[in-house]
């Protein structure tokens, strides 16, 4: 294991930013390992942590292949993430939209360029990200439809889903959609939440990078097959919507299979106490992304539903 | 007449409401023109407020001269104005990143297609923004380069120091002016002064132009100022200037709206610590300070102003800007 300092910025009333990456095996760039681009996605951090110390383990025993390098960046927002921001502290902007970014340009343009120039030439690329809304997700792998995207490769983590997006004007400023384009095969990695650590979500993602880089011929481990992966197109997922606002309940969790006409959230009024409205599930099949806030306002997503699917 | 384009339940007491103020002759004409004004897409973005009070207060007070019907949205993100954050305060989202939105889609893209749906049917938009908290910008117009030729002429009535173009790029194409532009709405953007303060001068130069623009579409017959002749920025004439090093910024003689030479001191980023001056910041060429650092924290990177030359130009050519890229 190698650790290296990749890009660092002048502080002024802090110690300097930097990006610090941890490097396994020599010779062809054949894997790099992405963490938290925003400062909230602690678990993302902590699952290359762990990743690191697996990977560290690999080395040490000979498991990493000839002529292949793995680079893993646990953190590149050590700013928020050490003040408890999301985004750049400074002008609250998000890295994640600021992708392929300007060597000569804003600050985080300038800081998603050099990342950018660091990542980039690698074969495979894995981002560990979250989504904007407090919620849990069923473990999947997310994939733009660059027409570059080749989901059976996504299947090879051995997670339950694999997901394909149709990239909407947002998206290509993220730094999945432009590795991609730049001719890396990039993936998305989700799993259940972001700004609390889980144990449980993140062995399975430490497992899921592993059988990949495993089946890519990067390393030699012998893990668990995992899962044959269903592809799913965003598109098909149902969105559900809250009916009111207020306390919110939720009455299922991610994975488990409805049916139309199930009650799968109650909103209950903030005052009274009363039901003021109930969730009901418009079609049949199995959760993929569950609302975890404690209250809500008319017309959120609280549930994304995949349709015809079950357990 | 006060109207309420999207109302949503929040879950304590309130809603979330979007309003706009329908202004129009109390005897109505037959095919008469329509003005939309908005603003409030960032919620840290002011000078629109005081130009929506000003727009109302001056028809309110001759009515007799209004010929058309104006249609003020001074806050399209309530929550973002009410509480000084640029986005959606619950998620962060940029409002103007979600049109057009859809109609079964969740709070901010639902908002965005109730706005873009009252919108739509209107000759003119306008759509008033004001920079950031960190940049102070002379009024000026951007326009996207696909509706350039069509909307330049508009724009030069706008009573703006500046026109330039924006270069194009997929990431605006969710803005509220672009998407009202691909529904055939001719939609204008004007940014002026810095975020978190009015600057009444530049949002008054702005009233002065909407009312050209409002008399030129036949909706008001009232008397008008006569509007400044813009620089219409071309391809290289804009410079934009970036800090080479993290540190406080400290203005030297620069003010901003002025033509400079090249080799101008600025400014200088220094260090409150060492007493260093560990940048100056110098134009690179002759010509008009129309964007300048407010905020005197500075990263490296950071824009510390920009500067367009002036002087022979064609005028339908596009400006584009070398390191560093403007959104609205
Ligand atoms: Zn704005």
């Amino acid at each position: 294991m190698y650790r290296e300092k990749l890009y660092s910025l002048e502080g002024i009333y802090r110690e300097e930013f930097k990006i610090t990456g941890f490097r396994f095996g020599h010779g062809e760039n054949s894997a790099c390992i992405v963490g938290s681009l925003r400062g909230n996605e602690y678990q993302q951090t902590y699952i290359c942590s762990q990743l690191i110390r697996e990977l560290k383990k690999l080395e040490e025993h000979g498991q990493i292949a000839g002529n292949k390098s793995i680079l893993v960046i646990p953190c590149l927002n050590q700013y928020a993430t050490n003040i408890d921001r999301r985004f750049w502290p400074l002008d609250d902007s998000d890295i994640n939209r600021k992708f392929p970014g300007h060597i000569a340009g804003d600050t985080t343009q300038q800081i998603a360029a050099n990342i950018m120039e660091i990542i980039k030439g690698y074969s495979y690329g894995i981002h560990l990200t979250s989504f904007y809304m407090p919620g849990k997700f069923v473990p999947h792998v997310r994939m733009m439809e660059t027409g570059f995207q080749n989901p059976s490769l996504a299947n090879l983590f051995g997670l339950p889903f694999v997901v394909i997006r149709k990239p909407k004007p947002m998206d290509t400023t993220t730094l999945n959609y432009n590795w991609q384009m730049g001719g890396t095969s990039a993936f998305s990695l989700y799993t259940n939440c972001s700004d609390y650590i889980d144990d449980v979500s993140a062995k399975q993602a430490v497992a899921s990078i592993l059988r990949f880089l495993t089946r890519m011929g990067i390393i030699k481990y012998n893990n668990h097959s995992g899962y044959i992966a269903e592809v799913i197109d965003e598109d098909n997922l149902v969105p559900i919507l809250s009916g009111a606002a207020g306390f919110y309940k939720r009455l299922f969790e991610p994975g488990r299979t409805v049916y139309r006409g199930d009650v799968i959230g109650e909103i209950i009024d903030t005052y009274s106490g009363e039901i003021l409205d109930r969730v009901i599930s418009p079609t049949e099949g199995m959760i993929f992304f569950a609302y975890t806030g404690p209250t809500v306002m008319e017309d959120a997503v609280v549930y994304k539903v995949i349709r015809r699917l079950h357990e | 007449m006060i109207e309420e384009i999207v109302s949503l339940q929040m879950p304590v007491e309130e809603r979330l409401v979007v309003r706009k103020n329908r202004l129009e002759p109390e005897h109505a004409g037959k095919n008469m023109k329509r003005i939309s004004i908005v603003t409030g897409t960032h919620g840290d973005e002011l000078n629109g407020q005081y130009v929506c009070y000003k727009l109302i207060e001056k028809i309110k007070a001759h009515p007799e001269h209004l010929c058309g019907i104006v249609d003020v949205y001074p806050s399209i993100n309530p929550l973002g104005i009410d509480t000084g954050s640029r986005g959606i305060p619950m998620n962060d989202l940029d409002m103007n990143r979600v049109f057009p939105g859809t109609d079964s889609g969740a709070m901010a893209e639902h908002i965005a297609y109730k706005i873009t749906q009252d919108i739509i049917g209107s000759d003119m938009c306008v759509d008033v923004h004001s920079s950031n908290i960190f940049i102070k910008e002379v009024p000026q117009v951007r326009l996207s380069p696909e509706n350039y030729d069509k909307l330049l002429p508009y724009a030069r009535l706008m009573n703006a120091d500046i026109i330039w173009a924006l270069s194009a790029s997929v990431y605006l194409e969710a803005s509220l002016a672009n998407c009202l532009n691909m529904f055939g709405v001719p939609s204008i953007v004007v940014e002026m002064g810095a975020g978190s303060r009015i600057t009444r001068t530049y949002a008054r130069q702005t009233l002065d132009g909407i009312f050209r623009l409002m008399k030129e579409l036949g909706i008001w017959s009232g008397s008008v100022e006569e509007v400044k002749e813009p620089i219409v920025a071309n391809t290289g004439d804009v410079s934009a200037i970036h800090a080479g090093r993290s540190g406080l910024f400290i203005l030297e003689d620069a003010e901003i709206g002025v033509n400079i030479q090249k080799g101008f001191k600025i400014g200088k980023i220094v260090s409150p610590l060492t007493g260093d001056v560990l940048e100056e910041i110098i134009s690179p060429k002759d010509g008009f300070l129309f964007t300048l650092r407010e905020h005197p924290v500075v990263y490296k990177g950071a824009i510390m102003a920009r500067v367009c030359k002036t002087g022979d130009r064609a005028e339908t050519a596009f400006a584009s800007v070398k390191g560093g890229e403007a959104y609205v």
